[in-house]
């Protein structure tokens, strides 16, 4: 392998370094929230997508479809077979933030998903398509450390965060490594396991989150089976970010109509982001 | 050696192919994996239990045997069929399971979990899991279930639980993804025993090793039958283990011919075929880049084989890396020519193969007639095709109550 060159976090003050510092001076957590772009279908998905910052989603994770999401358990699988199913791709994808960011300039959007959609498309290709359209972050689930080379790097000259996951079986002599070219913020995966599984205790995630701020000054979120907002509340009383995926995505699959679909994402956003930003209040 | 049989690289890559493409939860688990691995090749006492278990549970070694009148039919090259599917449990798969399951013991694992399409690896590692007394789970598409049941209740048998995945299209790379999953989720007890030279290194690396007992074994035997090197070597390809256990002790052999036979399903021109590197592109799947069945978008497509077996729409990376640098040629057979050379080597040789290695022996049918009779080609002979009845006769025409062919 070729030697990699290290990326300095001051080299990058992205839309997601401003939103955390922002945040920070109000004493409170950020409330990330996933969906899956074009789930259950791009129309649909991109009025979600729009009313999130209003319903009060500090930070977006835009899934990628892949038909074979190794990492995610069955709601998330089950959303990015819808979207494929109604045609979703990269290319829709990539517009959907450009739509997006014709109204709204301040809210992140970070893409997460897996490599191959990424290498098909072609990384160069990709990467300057996604900074062109206002994309600010990428959680690649299947690039570890090992294969910063393939795109960590590449993202870095293009200006893009990329985020890394850190687990439970993430030791101290790995922890530098996995912390290296991360950039953004650490998103802390509190349980081993796929998503949508079992959430860990309040003092696990307090005890992984002041060892990752031992070792980063990067903000960390947690994730991983936060469904309601008292654990989000919790969450959010030692973390910096609070994310939440599945439950929202469960809200697609359980709604009858479109209008329902959004509706409901909008609502339980909106009763996170309370259980968010009250926590250091009356914790 | 000179570098082609020395690959992979440490970092698990045979050229641009292969590397540990998975999560960060698994990164820790894959490189213990790794160091445990790289130790128990280095200890006699290793390779002296797999010796034991390999002649005296498996059966090895098992014969290289002339196939007489195959030859004389096909009146070209002289066949040989090394005969992998008279180890216990009827197939190559074992040779892996023994290898893994006494690196799982060495580990402290005591939970075993693998993936399995046609059935045969699911069945293998439920066997080696009761032999050492771990629990098994077996992941298998709900698909496949429905066409090996017999492997199905094989399994049950013998102690392991076989969970059916219904996710994506229920083949063998969903059942690969639920494994996956089981892994992250159960990290501490678990030994993932991967079934083909696929996967995150060292994966593709360790399965090769312990499937190239094949290949040691044919070179011996062939130096004693014939006093030379075989001329060719056939196998066929799913995820490509047989084939990469057969080739590899003759990478470095340049007079050696090597064929990997890909299932090309209903054509590969029609797209339903599972001919990852004569139809595919390279990308990352299962924690390595190869060659994939794939649309533009990057999605992976399904594969279709007539042998659930091959029903796999990535290859080995090392066999990748060997098609680009030409070492190995790689040809497709479909499913009908597939199901001719089934019957042909039942009916000239008494030896029901399975239908994976049906397609390698439509390969030989090719070849063979044009080919000189001091030609010395070595088939094979993965698995045999108890498993298969119901499919082929079902392909044939004919009706045959469920349980007939117990």
């Amino acid at each position: 392998m070729s030697q990699q060159a290290t990326v300095t976090h001051a080299e990058v003050t992205s839309r997601i370094t401003r939103r955390f510092e922002a945040l920070k001076q109000q004493n409170r957590a950020a409330l990330v929230t996933f969906v899956t772009a074009g789930d259950p279908d791009t129309a649909t998905s991109q009025a979600i997508l729009d009313g999130l910052p209003a319903a009060g989603a500090d930070i977006i994770e835009l899934g990628m479809p892949f038909t074979d999401p190794m990492a995610d358990g069955p709601s998330i699988q089950k959303a990015a077979q819808r979207a494929l199913k109604a045609g979703q791709d990269q290319h829709k994808t990539l517009d959907m933030v450009r739509r997006f960011r014709e109204h709204d300039q301040d809210t992140p959007i970070v893409l997460m998903g897996y490599y191959n959609p990424i290498y098909r498309f072609g990384v160069d290709a990709f990467l300057r398509e996604a900074r062109d359209v206002g994309v600010d972050g990428l959680i690649v689930v299947d690039l570890p450390p090992e294969h910063d080379s393939e795109l960590c790097l590449p993202a870095a000259e293009y200006g893009l965060n990329f985020i890394r996951l850190a687990t439970p079986t993430t030791n101290d002599a790995r922890l530098p490594k996995v912390l290296e070219n991360t950039s953004g913020f650490l998103y802390y995966v509190s349980v081993a396991g796929v998503t949508g599984a079992g959430s860990a205790s309040s003092e696990a995630v307090e005890r992984a989150v002041a060892r990752l701020q031992l070792h980063s000054r990067l903000p960390v979120a947690v994730g991983f089976g936060i469904k309601t907002s008292e654990q989000a509340a919790d969450v959010a009383r030692a973390a910096d970010g609070v994310v939440v995926g599945s439950a929202l995505v469960n809200c697609i699959e359980q709604a009858a109509t479109r209008e329902d679909a959004i509706r409901a994402v909008h609502a339980l956003t909106a009763e996170l982001a309370e259980g968010v930003r009250g926590a250091r209040h009356t914790g | 050696m000179t570098a082609l049989a020395s690959l992979p690289d440490h970092n698990g890559f045979f050229g641009d192919f292969g590397g540990q493409f998975v999560a960060e939860t698994l990164m820790p688990l894959i490189l213990e994996l790794q160091g445990c691995y790289d130790a128990a090749k280095q200890d006699p006492a290793f390779h002296e239990e797999l010796a034991y278990f390999q002649r005296d549970y498996v059966g090895r070694p098992n014969p290289l045997y002339y196939a007489e009148r195959l030859s004389e039919h096909l009146g070209g090259a002289k066949i040989y069929f090394k005969r992998e599917e008279l180890n216990h449990t009827g197939a190559h798969k074992i040779n892996n399971c023994i290898g893994q399951i006494l690196l799982a013991r060495r580990m402290g694992k005591n939970r075993i979990i693998a993936e399995t399409g046609a059935g045969m690896h699911g069945v293998a590692t439920a066997t080696v899991a009761a032999r050492f007394g771990m629990d098994c789970v077996i992941y298998m598409g709900s698909t496949d279930i429905e066409r090996q049941q017999q492997n199905v209740f094989r399994m049950r048998l013998l102690g392991a639980e076989v969970i059916p995945v219904t996710s994506g299209t229920g083949t063998l790379k969903d059942a690969m993804n639920e494994a996956l999953r089981d892994w992250v989720t159960n990290v501490d007890s678990t030994f993932y025993i991967i079934g083909t030279v696929a996967g995150p290194h060292p994966y593709p690396a360790m399965v090769r090793d312990f499937q190239a007992v094949i290949g040691r074994e044919t070179r011996d035997q062939m130096l004693e039958k014939e006093q030379r090197l075989p001329d060719s070597i056939v196998a066929c390809i799913g995820g490509g283990s047989n084939a990469m256990g057969i080739f590899h002790p003759f990478l470095n052999d340049d007079s050696v011919a090597m064929i990997g036979v890909e299932a090309a399903g209903h054509g590969i021109e029609t797209g339903e075929h599972a001919a990852s590197l004569n139809g595919g592109v390279p990308g990352v799947l299962h924690g390595n880049r190869t060659y994939l069945l794939q649309n533009d978008d990057g999605q992976i497509k399904d594969a279709h084989s007539i042998s659930a077996g091959l029903d796999y729409p990535g290859i080995g990376p090392e066999h990748a890396y060997l098609k680009d640098n030409g070492r190995v040629e790689y040809v497709s057979i479909t499913d009908s020519e597939a199901l001719e050379a089934f019957q042909l080597c039942c009916r000239k040789e008494g030896i029901i193969p399975a239908l994976e290695t049906a397609h390698a022996l439509a390969e030989i049918v090719k070849r063979a007639p044009s080919l000189p009779s001091d030609h010395l080609m070595v088939l094979n002979m993965s698995g045999r095709g108890d498993k298969d009845m119901m499919s082929v006769a079902h392909y044939l025409g004919e009706t045959m109550e469920k349980g007939d062919n117990a």
